[in-house]
């Protein structure tokens, strides 16, 4: 087959073709993909929600409350066991990490103290910011149990309670933010 | 019937992009995603694979459509074929494989702009056969995932003291291996070893 010429309405027709079937496809894939995206995220909400507060049996996902903070928003998920509420796991997040926003799941039992921290979504350094993460150091259990009104949410450094994780303070900080700002909508709701 | 000899000079073609023509220690492309994602051996192979999938992907549709397409308007052409790819690789990922999203979701756009893919793309798919093509790009890609794969091996070895995720030692290595100086400092060790490698074969 011959090279198609550069004529105008050669190269015209071959850009709209070319992007007509880009479009189409990627159109496509998008509605195959949709579901499997929607569910793949509320299950990592979910998941983040039983660590928290563990033990529900209601669907914490189905009640949430909406708190409007520093410009964006917070979800609370109340957790019940029959009528008895475990506790409210608050969706937060911070703008200070070291690669910019990362998102956090709190809970709280219903006197206002920590059970447990996780991180929903970060971008920090591998190896060093990311152990904020469960499972890859100890740092988010020093949280679990302190009542945020008898506990800086500060690095030592900053003169408060929390130990900050090796080489990575600005994580730590950004960490006491968003755990801070969970506090507050949680406190704003009650 | 494919003779010997086509045979061969596929295998060459195939072969090219481990050592002699590797995109990363030989030809330098795409040295963004390689520098910025290596961070541990799961990342660089992750990320190798799919920009294979995509460079697989571009370069088949490219050399098909290879004569349909005026050569003055080639390029935006073959970006507007890469970016879908891209698209749909991170669509893929996002609902499938949402643990490997979350690692190398920041990184997968830049896919588009990888030189390595745009440059197979020009430089040989818009030439050859698909055939040759696909051999191509299979190499090369395998190739760069080859070189991402050992390059955030030693980062992750001599960094946080694991391998692909298994800790070695507890507590933290020379944590300086999984910043980014330490991805210029290994990457440019990682390139001595393999231009040693190549005056071997030469």
């Amino acid at each position: 087959m011959a090279k198609t010429e550069s004529t105008f309405i050669n190269m015209t027709a071959t850009l709209v073709v070319v992007t007509l079937v880009a479009a189409g496809l990627l159109g496509t894939v998008f509605e195959l993909t949709k579901e499997p995206i929607r569910l793949a995220e509320l299950a990592k909400k979910n998941e983040a929600i039983a660590v928290v507060v563990p033990g529900f049996d209601n669907e914490p996902s189905q009640e949430v409350q909406r708190v409007f903070l520093d410009g964006d928003s917070l979800y609370l998920y109340t957790a019940r066991m029959g009528d008895e509420i475990l506790g409210t796991a608050v969706e937060t997040f911070t703008n200070k990490g070291f690669s910019g926003n990362f998102k956090l799941m709190v809970g709280f039992d219903p006197d206002g103290n920590i059970i447990d921290i996780a991180v929903i979504k970060h971008a920090e350094t591998p190896g060093l910011g990311d152990k904020m993460e469960i499972g890859k150091s100890d740092f988010h259990l020093q949280f679990t149990g302190q009542h945020p009104d008898n506990f800086k949410l500060a690095v030592t450094k900053d003169r408060g309670d929390v130990d900050a994780i090796t080489a990575s303070t600005i994580t730590s900080r950004a960490y006491c933010d968003a755990v801070e700002r969970a506090y507050e909508a949680y406190k704003s709701l009650r | 019937m494919l003779s010997k000899k086509k045979i061969m000079n596929q295998w060459k073609n195939f072969s090219k992009g481990f050592i002699k023509e590797n995109a990363v220690f030989a030809l330098f492309l795409g040295l963004c995603p390689t520098l910025a994602v290596t961070t541990s051996a799961t990342n660089g192979l992750g990320m190798g694979l799919a920009t294979t999938f995509v460079l697989v992907m571009s370069n088949l549709v490219v050399s098909l459509v290879k004569n349909v397409i005026p050569d003055k308007v080639r390029i935006p052409a073959f970006i507007v074929i890469i970016a879908s790819f891209v698209t749909i690789v991170e669509l893929v990922m996002k609902g499938y494989v949402p643990s490997l999203f979350d690692a190398l979701g920041l990184f997968i756009p830049l896919i588009v702009v990888n030189c390595l893919v745009l440059g197979r793309a020009e430089a040989f798919a818009s030439k050859n056969t698909v055939w040759s093509s696909l051999v191509d790009a299979a190499g090369m890609g395998l190739g760069f995932t080859m070189a991402l794969t050992v390059l955030g091996a030693v980062r992750e070895l001599l960094g946080s003291g694991a391998f692909f995720g298994m800790k070695l030692i507890s507590g933290d290595a020379m944590l300086l291996f999984i910043l980014p100086p330490g991805a210029f400092i290994a990457l440019g060790y990682l390139i001595v070893l393999a231009n040693m490698l190549k005056e071997k074969t030469a």
